[in-house]
């Protein structure tokens, strides 16, 4: 499944579309804790989280996830929404908690 | 020198809006290089981990990086608290992060393992009171 079919599944609320919307979306990766992610989330992956900042920002980009899922109403501010443009970040959002959230992906990566 | 290129960044310290930038710059650089993706996922992380480091613990500091023919060498340098007990601090889970680092995610204790484990070699120089200097190599 590619970024752009998992934003036109109306699943998630498109925070910033990123820049490779053609991307395929490989795997899911549920994790909080930023360094945790950092030794473990796979490239390609769609990373769920209810961590909204500046450093979720930096970790996607640095372990090369496919896009940042924002779980549970988690919100970016308007400094790390604008870093996510200018990095070309795709970042979703649900109200739906992480284990939803991540399923919800699962299943359209599964068929 | 010889075919060397060094990459040098200022990390300011508690200013978590620009922590990531070291790595995200090296990390580009490495790419125009055509480095091979998991040398530099591993630099990254290893990048990644020692900056934020600086900033959440050391009011931040200095890193270097040499890109030579054989090897990417990071030198993490900061002035600041030192590490009183190396051993514990490499134990994952260990961890002194402060509520506000703990509330942006940080704070797992999983920062100095990771180096460890995505770095052919580390070294850790540190004295209380005067400061850490972390150096990791990654083999080419
Ligand atoms: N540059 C440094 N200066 C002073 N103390 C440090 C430095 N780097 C690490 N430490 C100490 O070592 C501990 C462990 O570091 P480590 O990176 O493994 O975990 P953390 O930074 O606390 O959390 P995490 O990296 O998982 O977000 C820190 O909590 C801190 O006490
Ligand atoms: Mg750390």
């Amino acid at each position: 499944m590619t970024l752009r079919e998992l934003m036109d599944a109306g699943l998630f609320q498109v925070v910033n579309e990123g820049a490779d919307p053609e991307r395929t979306v490989d795997c899911v990766f549920c994790c909080d804790l930023l360094s945790v992610a950092m030794g473990k989330a796979p490239a390609g992956c769609a990373w769920v989280t209810v961590m909204a900042n500046l450093n979720t920002l930096a970790v996607a980009s640095l372990t090369d996830a496919a896009c940042v899922v924002l779980a549970s109403g988690a919100a970016l501010d308007e400094t790390a929404a604008e870093r996510a443009r200018q990095q070309g970040i795709t970042v979703l959002a649900t109200d739906q908690p992480i284990f939803e959230a991540a399923l919800m992906i699962h299943h359209r990566i599964h068929g | 020198m010889d075919d060397s290129l060094v990459l040098e960044y200022d990390v300011p310290g508690d200013d978590f809006t620009r922590a990531g930038e070291a790595s995200s710059a090296t990390k580009a650089t490495l790419k125009r290089l055509g480095l091979p993706a998991d040398i530099i996922r591993r630099v990254s992380i290893v990048m990644y981990e020692g900056e934020i480091n600086m900033v959440i613990h050391a009011d931040g500091g200095k890193a270097t990086v040499t890109v030579s023919p054989d090897a990417v060498t990071m030198v993490l340098k900061d002035t600041g608290p030192g590490i009183p007990d190396v051993d514990k601090a490499m134990q994952a889970g260990w961890s002194t992060a402060s509520g506000a680092a703990r509330d942006l995610g940080f704070g797992a204790g999983m920062g100095l393992p990771n180096m460890k484990k995505w770095s052919d070699r580390m070294t850790i120089d540190t004295a209380v009171g005067v400061g850490t200097t972390v150096t990791a190599v990654i083999d080419l």
